[in-house]
């Protein structure tokens, strides 16, 4: 019986050739996230917005319809209800202001610190929790969760703060560790990734609140792990390989970890596949997000963060310091025999 | 590389041991745990309340509240003060505009006197030895003090200290349920009660200060001028519970600090609800005394600035008791017995986020967490099995034995257990995959490349080290990120993230290594079937 093996041995599939095609894809998917974004926005959870949001499980399926025109009735403000994945499960959300269910505009424009009417939207929890209880007996108030436009618009700004600062300090990390041009080519990387999962929940409309960040920052550290797997095996074959042009050792470096990468992608894949459809519908979101993340990652690492090398003039002398190179050299002959 | 000295053996072994041995309390039932041995029995994870159910409240104080009170406080204090000097200070014009207090003394000769018994009235604040008040004169005539930033904060503080004790008191009397309360910030408190599913209640417990006042009322109060809200000089115009305006005393005859006992009673003519209150042996006396000297005039009863009643003082009250009535429910009597017993909050609290979850849902959380745990392991081990045979099979003794070194890391700290952290657990799994998958392959590569088995091995461990730490890094990088920046949930999210990276370079790179090196040195294979 032999292993299983989705990747042949050897494999020599020349992935940089394609590097034109994959940037042009690349620019499509960013330039429509962008675009995504801008025009239909985020679904915005109520922990950056203020307001409320409930959750809901009825006896028997209830009608939407009638849901709906019941809480409308009440005039508590633009009410957005949702059915989960069992029918019985409703989410009910009261952004604070209607207008305003944008953190960016809200949040900057007026100054954080801006309080939002926050005894006002706790007592309309309540009253939604009356007319639920009443109108339906035997209903389940699941979770309730009320946010004051104030604490809204930090939960924002800690959140925007804590996603750059992750960028910013994992591209020191391998600047510090590789060479300058590996943590540009990975705030490229992690640039892209992150738009695109923007772009995802502006497409899919999944509510993006505070889990959703804290996705986004385990995304960012998954697809960086592809990368950091392959810069350091490119870093391994420019010191081994100093005769070769770029663009080959880079091919030689996707291809040899080509294996690894497919292995623990699809373990994760499966992990987050049964986290998504056995797991708690409640971190759907944060489940569906992460399962993207996984696959725009391998996508980047391959075609964002190897060719960003190319394009910033890597050399396969980068490695050795000028008055170093002669110890250099003989250290790595000794660890690599078999290539004296 | 793979010979292993004796000692790191063991080292491995009792590392791997008492995280084990950590990680069973918290998979006992809560009855089985408590008969553990002491430190045992206190090493368990804690359930967010998004598992276990409950409320959570974020209260925020009104610190321009504080403020306020700190120079109306400062200006009782010199109004008395100034009197008390001898020769006496007459002084006039005082303001408490702009956040600071300004008074000028008649007699412009006693400036400096003025300024030595302002002086007096403060204290130094921290280590710096700031004080907490700034005495200036201004234009030689006007004194002005100001309160410095170390005393406001200060004062702050120990006003935000003290309601949180008001708070743990009024939500739990006698101490003994599991809330928990806590500072977060400069003017924040955290309230947390597991299995509490409707906080309206609890809101409405927090809503009240509870300041309770008893104050003469005014009777030579122009009614026209009450209505039009100006008050005699010494009195000012509160509003009543049942609508309308009344004048009322300045002065506080006696105060809901010097309160022994309140409980919801019924008054025993009209069965009716009422609160009693008992005081304490000096409110008592100035109780007896206020009474005594003022029967026939209405004494008005004052919660949080509205007037609850007046009734007429029919005789002196000398037993240290008395009762509250006004349009109480048992309920919202109870209410106020209980905010009375516990004390006024020194500052008003604003609900400014709020959260519950039914225990219901947190089970139903908790059991498709796990279930999706259990099997998202399940197909890992199999994958790996068929990928790897017996290194496989090393890979997933190394699962299990990261997944109960997690587990007893979290239970050694009492981590907080999250909905975020279920799915933060199921991913350190994945980081724990994604080390022996890096190794396994570094090894099957150098055995293409034609090496000895044990030293494929070897160069396949050491090669891929490096990769692993540096992949690793990236991910503790954004999970303290995380840790710093977020709240709650994802906290407990970046903690387990935390934990389990540590604990997966652990298991992945030193424990299989043993495994790896024992099968070696025992069976010397000639060839690997990986």
């Amino acid at each position: 019986m032999r292993p299983l093996k989705f990747v042949p041995d050897n494999t020599n599939i020349a992935f940089l050739s394609y590097r034109w095609w994959a940037l042009g894809l690349s620019i499509l998917l960013l330039t429509g996230s962008i675009v995504l974004v801008a025009v239909n926005g985020l679904n915005w959870g109520i922990d950056f917005v203020g307001g409320q949001s409930i959750r809901v499980t009825f006896q028997k399926p209830v009608n939407m319809g009638e849901l709906r025109t019941r809480l409308e009735g009440m005039e508590v403000g633009d009410v957005v209800i949702q059915q989960m994945t069992d029918p019985k499960v409703v989410s009910i959300r009261i952004p604070l202001d209607g207008e305003a269910t944008n953190p960016i505009g809200k949040c900057m424009g007026q100054g954080v610190g801006k309080d939002g009417a926050s005894d006002d939207s706790n007592s309309i929890a309540s009253k939604v929790r009356g007319e639920l209880v009443s109108a339906y007996p035997g209903v389940d108030i699941g979770a309730v969760n009320s946010v004051s436009g104030k604490v809204g618009c930090e939960l924002f700004s800690t959140g925007s703060m804590a996603l750059a600062l992750a960028m910013l300090g994992i591209s020191l990390f391998i600047w510090f560790r590789f060479e300058w041009q590996f943590g540009v080519g990975a705030l490229v990387t992690l640039f892209h990734d992150v738009v695109l999962t923007f772009g995802f929940f502006a497409l899919t409309r999944l509510t993006f609140d505070l889990n959703v960040i804290a996705a986004i920052l385990t995304i960012i550290g998954y697809s960086l792990n592809d990368t950091i797997v392959i810069y350091d095996r490119i870093r391994e074959n420019l010191r081994k390989y100093r005769k070769m042009e770029i663009e080959p050792i880079l091919n030689l470096s996707v291809n040899e970890t080509l294996s690894r990468t497919v292995t623990t992608s699809m373990s994760l894949v499966i992990t987050l596949a049964i986290l998504l459809f056995v797991g708690p519908d409640t971190i759907f979101g944060f489940t569906a997000s992460m399962l993207l993340g996984i696959v725009i990652g391998t996508f980047s690492s391959f075609y964002i963060s190897a060719p960003v090398l190319i394009w910033l003039n890597v050399k396969s002398d980068s490695f050795l310091q000028p008055d170093a190179s002669k110890a250099g050299a003989e250290r790595i002959g000794e660890s690599f025999p078999d290539k004296k | 590389m793979l010979d292993f000295p004796r000692w790191k053996v063991w080292l491995v072994i009792v590392a791997t041991a008492m995280g084990i041995v950590a990680a069973i309390p918290s998979m006992l039932p809560e009855a089985m745990r408590n008969q553990l041995p002491g430190w045992l029995k206190n090493t368990h994870i804690n359930l967010g309340l998004d598992l276990s159910g409950g409320s959570h409240l974020l209260l925020e104080a009104d610190t321009a509240d504080v403020r306020k009170q700190q120079i109306e406080r400062m200006e009782e204090t010199i109004r008395t003060e100034m009197r008390r000097a001898s020769p006496r200070i007459d002084i006039s014009d005082i303001s408490t505009a702009n956040g600071a207090l300004s008074f000028m003394p008649r007699n412009p000769a006693q400036l400096d006197q003025a300024v030595d018994v302002a002086r007096q009235q403060t204290n130094g604040v921290g280590i710096g030895g700031q004080r907490d008040w700034n005495v200036t004169v201004r234009d030689s005539t006007r004194i002005v003090m100001t309160p410095t930033e170390a005393g406001v904060n200060y004062e702050i503080d120990s006003a935000l200290e003290t309601a949180r004790n008001v708070v743990a008191k009024r939500i739990d009397p006698e101490g003994t349920k599991e809330i928990t309360v806590v500072r977060q910030g400069a003017d924040r408190i955290l309230v947390q009660v597991p299995g509490l599913q409707d906080p309206e209640g609890l809101k409405r417990l927090l809503g009240k200060t509870a300041k309770l006042e008893f104050k003469l009322v005014d009777l030579n109060a122009d009614p026209a001028e009450v209505a039009a809200g100006r008050a005699p000089a010494g009195s000012q115009i509160l509003p009543l519970q049942e609508g309308g305006k009344i004048a009322v005393k300045r002065r506080v005859m006696v105060s809901g600090d010097e309160l022994n006992d309140a409980r919801q009673d019924f008054d025993p003519q009209s069965g009716n609800p009422v609160v009693s209150i008992r005081f304490n042996n000096a409110g008592g006396r100035k109780f007896g005394r206020v009474t005594a000297e003022n029967v026939g005039k209405p004494f008005a009863i004052i919660l949080d600035n509205v007037v609850i009643s007046a009734p007429n003082i029919n005789e002196p009250i000398l037993g240290g008791s008395a009762q509250i009535s006004g349009n109480f429910t048992v309920e919202s009597g109870n209410e106020l017995a209980i905010s009375l017993r516990s004390g006024k909050l020194p500052v008003a609290l604003k609900v400014i986020e709020e959260s519950s979850v039914s225990a219901e849902l947190g089970q139903d959380s908790i059991e498709k967490g796990v279930l999706a745990g259990i099997l998202a392991t399940l197909a890992l081990v199999i994958y790996m099995i068929l990928t790897y045979f017996r290194f496989g099979v090393y890979t997933t003794i190394a699962l299990f034995v990261n997944a109960l070194l997690v587990l007893g890391l979290m239970s050694i700290f009492n981590a907080t257990l999250t909905l975020p952290g279920i799915a933060g657990f199921v991913l350190t799994i994945g980081a724990a995959v994604d080390a022996n998958v890096l190794i396994n392959e570094r090894i099957r590569e150098e055995l293409r490349r034609g090496r000895q088995t044990m030293q494929a091995v070897e160069f396949g461990y050491k090669e891929a080290s490096t990769a692993i730490f540096d992949a690793n890094i990236t991910n503790v990088i954004s999970a303290v990120i995380l840790f710093w920046f977020g709240s709650g949930p994802i906290k407990g999210f970046a903690v387990v993230l935390a934990l389990g990276i540590a604990t997966s370079v652990f298991t992945g790179v030193t424990f299989t290594r043993l495994l790896v090196s024992q099968y070696l040195q025992r069976n010397r294979p000639k060839t690997l079937n990986l």
